[in-house]
């Protein structure tokens, strides 16, 4: 790799206000490592699907404050950023299989939700473009439905219940919500209760025994030349 | 007992005055809001009383119980010779003491079945006027 | 007579989709009838009631904005046919979707920062009505020439509540003795009667968290209106339906001689007397059940 100098290769950012000059093309997480900074807390998967890492920052000359993975980000010129490894939030004790999908029960278990002022803060803050705002209120009509749909990608990074001004905590409510859906709302694959059956009648007990007593050399030919199906 | 309208008093007649957007000075004890009101009995103070304690700048309104009643039905402000709006002045002095997080709701102390049977509308129209 | 189809936007609203499904169902049904499309808008939030009082307040304006330039988003044909109208039907969304059309229109101050913080242009807006402004403009005349089940027997006190009639600038008709309820039930054939209470408030959102002063508050309306020989009450508001229907349950504790009474949406006793079908009725979720009352009367 070419490194001819040149100052364009390397931005100023401010990290817990102090100055530091980093390559250009690094991700926030590595900026910080680059400057010196050992991550105990606030760093996960490196991949940008734990959501340990949220980041929220500032960059010069621009008053909107924006959220971000530092995982995932690239730094920019000017960037002021911090750290937040986590969000106090309290989640509701329930016992999924004692509890019944009706209308008001993500009500029930967080009823700040009703404090909702359609302010958008929360969708703002996401680090992955997520449609807060538009769950927390489908929460509020028990669309369990909508806020599965919408909420999918959440990873509970903590961010929009940093910023929400109704002091709600928005992935909580998501959860509680997809695994309602997930375990009475959503049908189940017909082909998942036909592979079960399958199994339990032992149509696959021969195949399992012969892979058990092979040699670990077959089974890596057998694993690398394995069809494919798309 | 005399009143007198210190400047500490006047500072909170000003400050309702600009929070509620109603000029208080005008009423003249009709008390046709207090007939009107339908919490009127169960107020530790009247409607018509509240007014005239504003005009005279009695800041310990804001730790009377009647401003946690009013529901904002307007029945008085529908009736009032000279269209004030009591309400407003209510929401005044509840805002007062919500801006410093003296709430008069916990939603803690609601049991999770009537959680679970109110329409939502109750629960947000209720934590819009009594929580901050 | 053929009603020419006519398209209006409508605004359900949380209750709607929840505990007042029967409200909508039937709501939809009548109106179809009377040859009104209603399109739900799209994406819409919870109202933000109630309408917040404070001067210096915004926050409390955005939820009842973010639904009025949805005007923005929808068909603009179906836009300019209806006349740029949203239609609503619980009271207290109307009140509070109303109140804020009219604040934001008249502050300008206010205005610009909203519309600059949810990054949205100020124009066009929805022109907020209820239904019930809506069935006056058709006529009474034309909903009465599509009875086929006049309400007989049904002796009705129509309950107004707070939202529909105060404050004036949104009020759609006379607060201290208004009609727009009784011309309607009149016309489905049903027999009205009067109350002193009528116009008063019901308790509000105090059936939360100060249930026994609900409870008294619409006590005095239950027991006037059966004093006035009234057997059933019709309303237009979800949370005044549940006081009034809900509380019965703690209201015969209290008052061992009190009986039930139960309790309609003015759509519902439409629906009833176009002799549409039970499901567009919706009348199963109340505590006071509705059904003994129909059967007696044979409708």
């Amino acid at each position: 790799m070419q490194n001819n100098g040149s100052e364009k290769t390397k931005v100023k950012v401010y990290i817990l206000g102090k100055e530091y000059e980093v390559p250009s093309s690094l991700t926030i997480m590595k900026a910080m490592e680059y400057a010196g900074y050992r991550f105990v807390r606030g760093c996960g998967c490196r991949a940008g699907f734990c959501g340990a890492c949220a980041t929220l920052y500032r960059t010069q000359g621009d008053h909107k404050l924006k959220a971000a993975l530092a995982c995932q980000k690239t730094v920019e010129e000017g960037m002021y950023l911090t750290q937040i490894p986590f969000a106090p939030a309290e989640k509701s004790k329930y016992e999924l299989r004692e509890l019944k999908p009706s209308p008001n029960i993500l009500i029930q278990h967080y009823p700040e939700i009703a404090k909702c002022l359609s302010c958008n803060t929360c969708s703002k803050a996401c680090p992955q473009d997520l449609d807060v705002m538009d769950y927390v209120q489908a929460a509020l009509r028990g669309d369990l439905e909508k806020v599965t749909k919408l909420s999918f990608d959440c990873l509970s990074c903590g961010l929009c219940a940093i910023r929400c001004p109704a002091e709600i905590v928005p992935y909580n409510v998501a959860l509680l919500a997809r695994r309602l859906y997930g375990r009475y709302l959503l049908k189940a694959a017909p082909e998942v209760e036909d592979r079960i059956s399958e199994i339990k009648e032992g149509k696959f007990n021969e195949e399992i025994s012969e892979l058990m007593q092979m040699n670990l050399d077959d089974l890596k030919k057998q694993y690398n030349e394995r069809e494919i199906l798309i | 007992m005399a009143i007198e309208l210190t400047s500490d008093a006047k500072h909170f007649r000003d400050k309702i005055a600009i929070l509620s957007g109603e000029d208080v000075s005008i009423c003249y004890q009709c008390g046709e809001c207090s007939a009107s009101c339908p919490y009127a009995s169960e107020m530790d103070l009247l409607p018509s009383t509240v007014i005239r304690l504003i005009q005279l700048g009695q800041k310990e309104l804001i730790n009377s119980q009647c401003i946690w009643l009013c529901s904002t039905c307007l029945s008085c402000f529908a009736r009032c010779p000279q269209s004030i709006d009591i309400a407003k002045v209510m929401e005044a002095l509840r805002q007062l003491n919500l801006r410093k997080q003296k709430y008069n709701m916990d939603l803690g102390k609601i049991s999770s079945e009537d959680l679970n049977r109110l329409p939502q509308v109750a629960l947000i129209a209720s934590l819009r006027k009594l929580s901050g | 007579m053929m009603v020419s189809k006519m398209k209006l936007f409508m605004f359900p609203g949380c209750a709607l989709k929840t505990t007042a499904l029967g409200f909508e169902a039937s709501a939809l049904s009548s109106a179809s009838c009377l040859g009104i499309e209603l399109i739900e808008l799209p994406n819409w939030n919870c109202c933000g009631t109630v309408h917040s009082l404070s001067t210096d307040d915004v926050m409390h304006h955005l939820a009842p904005l973010r639904n009025l330039l949805k005007a923005q988003e929808v068909d603009h044909d179906t836009f300019f046919e209806s006349n740029g109208k949203l239609v609503t039907f619980c009271s207290l969304c109307f009140n509070t979707l109303k109140r804020s059309s009219i604040l934001i229109r008249e502050n300008t101050d206010k205005r610009n920062i909203i519309t600059s913080f949810i990054e949205k242009e100020e124009y066009p807006q929805f022109e907020v009505s209820n239904f019930l402004e809506i069935l006056r403009e058709i006529g009474y005349d034309t909903i009465k020439n599509k009875v086929k089940k006049p309400l007989k027997g049904l002796t009705i006190l129509p309950y107004y509540g707070c939202m529909l009639l105060r404050p004036k600038e949104i009020g759609i008709d006379d607060p201290e003795n208004p009609q727009v309820l009784e011309d309607l039930l009149t016309a489905l054939g049903a027999d009205i009667v009067d109350s002193p209470y009528k116009t008063k408030c019901c308790g509000s959102y105090h059936t939360v968290a100060n249930k026994r002063l609900a409870m008294n508050l619409s006590y005095k309306i239950l027991n006037n209106s059966e004093n006035n020989g009234a057997n059933a009450i019709v309303t237009s508001c979800p949370l005044c339906a549940f006081n009034l229907d809900n509380l019965q349950k703690e209201i015969t504790q209290v008052h061992p001689s009190f009986r039930k009474i139960p309790i309609f949406y003015y759509t519902q006793l439409m629906a009833l007397s176009f002799d549409l079908e039970d499901e567009s009725l919706g009348l199963s979720s109340n505590y006071v059940d509705q059904k003994p009352l129909l059967n007696k009367l044979g409708l």
